[in-house]
């Protein structure tokens, strides 16, 4: 096995007198899909905001392929050009149309010239389903489109592994659909995926592995089918279900 | 009232030259108020520690004294030290410190309703603090700015009508020569403010179609969908 | 010699108070009782205030302070305090009828339905439930107002009003030190402002209303 793409030891992190998550450890490898679960509140997306550098965890250590991202003295924006973020309130840059959106990062990070960095753009717009849409502004687009534009833009940096937090919780029920098909096939494609979401029908379909985040700590992890059928805690059972009532398939009882 | 038009007609000639001098005011004032409001505006909200006091500095003291105070200050005050400026130069100095205080405020206004998503975003592609300012916040601050910002150009003009009381030959200082000529104060001032209003209107109308031209399609003070 | 020039600069603070106490309150009671009739009073009145508005509003204050003047010393032989205090009242009465205004619409609707379905009166929903919290409402930008007309004040310096930057030119004439002079005037107008706006800060925090979506 080769190297794994993104590595995080002990991680934690503090607000002022409250510990929001502590000891956190976790490894992803190339081309997995994992997805945290938990109940609100535990610091799942300020976890994800502390790979990617956005917040620092008090203590604790990074490795992106292989260099501590967190050490003195690393260039923390170049660790966020090799990851890419995708928010659950999509966070377009509002003064730009779709086409615009991609292309920023692709011209003042990649540094391609305009044409290359349109020809991509483009590209990855397509690959969303939005080229249609490239001349849109965000106001002008559905949640669900915007959230795909947004997938587009952090997919068009070619990042070494994809956050999503919580990508589908902002939309109405029935544009959740066309985003998770967007991340369905990515999946397939083999990008390496971390993502926090409540969606467990694409958790089961699509995760290589889960872990079950409670009260600042990793309760459980494993294949969904270890956290779905033969649940190590009764709490990860009790939380699975109730979610799964609401998102979808259900969990069979343990 | 015939009386008056009469006097109005004929005054108009010596008003209209004064007028374009306040135009020039209006002019550089506002230019000069840009980019001291810019910088300050972003030093207020961007800067390292002893920017930020510096702007917040600037920013307090000219917006908490009167411009006349500050044109007197300049243009008589400051020959005590050994910096003297001419009339024209104290009247455009003045007038723009004292507008970049203003723009200031409402350029940071608008940088704080671009909101913090969108440092996040742009931070997220791996763009740098100043790249994210100078791309992704700016652009949208600065269309934001514009309704509030439609306001400085006719309020500049309407305060550069202190400069009179430095001699610059502006309309307030030809109606008052019109006012010693004529004997009639009252229809003297009464004549400039008629051409005031004129002005005002025609600016405030450009103003209003400069707003309308650069409106990005649903993007509203909160920077969401509209 | 520092400390008396500052004494004598600042018994002009005095009467750029003095002129903004009666220019302020001028201002607010020509300015509420306009706004009324500009938003109760029917399209014809309404236009009548607008007009009042839109001219006050789009004339420099030097000039309307000016003309002002002329006209109120001329008739009534005022002292120029009076009259450019009066002045300053009338010009102050168009922005705070737009203020009063705004403020009055961002309640009237919804307040004024349920007044009406209570049966109240127009007059007595206005009273009673409008104008408590439009006036409420009404507080920061009426600060800002304030603030403005503080330092509108020193326009009556041009018509010999011995305020502050009065007494600072005379002070620099007689002493050779215009800075000095020029300076102090500023310092002492802008803790005048300063204080002004903490005080008017502590006003709104007093009479705000617990949780009021509208204010």
């Amino acid at each position: 096995m080769s190297q794994p793409v993104l590595v995080a030891k002990n991680l934690t992190k503090r607000y002022g007198k409250n510990t929001i998550f502590q000891n956190i450890s976790l490894t992803v490898q190339e081309r997995e899909t994992i997805v945290i679960v938990g109940p609100s509140g535990t610091g799942k997306s300020t976890l994800l905001r502390c790979l990617n550098l956005l917040t620092h965890a008090e203590e604790g250590q990074i490795w992106l392929d292989g260099v501590e991202i967190t050490a003195k003295g690393y260039n923390e924006d170049r660790a966020r050009q090799q990851i890419g973020m995708v928010f659950q309130n999509f966070l377009l840059f509002n003064h730009l149309t779709a086409l615009e959106n991609v292309i920023l990062g692709l011209r003042r990070v990649k540094k391609l010239s305009h044409e290359e960095a349109r020809l991509r753009a483009t590209r990855e717009l397509e690959r969303v389903g939005l080229a249609d849409r490239s001349g849109h502004y965000p106001g002008q687009l559905s949640g669900g489109q915007q959230q795909r534009v947004g997938i587009a833009r952090a997919l068009a940096l070619e990042p070494r592994v994809m956050l999503f937090d919580e990508p589908t919780s902002a939309l109405d029920p029935e544009l959740i659909g066309e985003v998770l098909e967007v991340m369905k096939q990515l999946a397939l494609d083999g990008t390496t995926m971390l993502m926090v979401t409540h969606e467990m029908g694409f958790a089961r379909e699509v995760a290589n592995r889960m872990i079950f985040l409670e009260k600042g700590g990793i309760l459980e992890e494993g294949t969904p089918e270890d956290l779905f059928e033969r649940p190590q805690n009764e709490r990860t059972h009790q939380f699975l279900s109730k979610i799964g009532d609401l998102h979808g398939k259900k969990a069979s009882k343990a | 009232m015939s009386a008056w038009l009469t006097l109005f007609s004929n005054a108009l000639p010596a008003l209209l030259d004064g007028a374009l001098i306040t135009l020039q005011l209006t002019g550089v004032g506002l230019v000069m108020g840009l980019a001291l409001g810019l910088l300050a505006g972003l030093g207020r909200v961007y800067g390292n520690r002893p920017l930020r006091w510096l702007s917040v500095a600037y920013i307090e003291l000219f917006r908490g004294t009167p411009l006349l105070v500050q044109l007197f200050l300049i243009y008589y005050g400051l020959p005590g030290i050994g910096i003297t400026f001419s009339r024209m130069d104290a009247a455009f100095l003045a007038l723009g410190v004292n507008s970049g205080a203003y723009q200031a405020e409402y350029l940071r206004g608008a940088l704080q309703s671009v909101g913090q998503g969108q440092m996040l975003a742009g931070r997220a592609i791996g763009l740098s603090r100043w790249q994210t300012i100078f791309y992704v916040i700016l652009p949208q601050a600065l269309r934001l700015v514009i309704p509030s910002w439609a306001n400085e150009p006719v309020a500049l003009l309407k305060s550069s009508a202190v400069a009179f009381l430095v001699a610059v030959p502006e309309l307030m200082a030809r109606a008052k020569s019109v006012a010693a000529q004529t004997y009639n104060p009252i229809g003297a001032y009464l004549a400039a403010a008629v051409v005031y209003l004129v002005v005002v209107f025609l600016l405030d109308q450009f103003m209003k179609y400069l707003e309308r031209r650069t409106r990005i399609p649903g993007l509203d003070a909160e920077g969401t969908r509209a | 010699m520092l400390l008396e020039f500052f004494q004598y600069i600042a018994e002009g603070a005095a009467i750029t108070v003095a002129v903004t106490l009666v220019a302020l309150p001028l201002g607010l009671v020509i300015g509420l009782l306009l706004a009324l009739v500009h938003v109760y009073g029917g399209k014809w009145l309404s236009g009548l205030m607008t007009a009042y508005s839109v001219v006050l509003r789009g004339i420099p204050p030097m000039v309307l302070l000016f003309i002002l003047y002329f006209v109120f010393s001329g008739s009534i032989d005022l002292s120029p305090f009076l009259a450019g205090s009066l002045a300053l009242g009338v010009i102050s009465s168009a922005y705070q009828l737009e203020i009063l205004r705004g403020a009055i619409l961002s309640v009237s609707g919804g307040q004024m339905l349920a007044a009406r379905a209570i049966g109240l009166t127009r007059l007595q929903a206005i009273r009673h439930v409008v104008l408590p919290q439009a006036l409420r409402l009404a507080i920061p930008p009426w600060a800002n107002e304030a603030s403005i007309v503080l330092k509108d004040s020193s326009l009556v310096y041009a018509i010999g009003v011995a305020e502050i930057l009065r007494r600072a030119q005379q002070l620099s004439a007689a002493s050779q030190q215009p800075f000095l002079a020029f300076g102090s005037a500023a310092l002492i107008y802008f803790v005048l402002v300063f204080s002004t706006n903490r005080l008017l800060d502590l006003l709104e925090r007093r009479t705000r209303i617990p949780a009021n979506p509208y204010a």
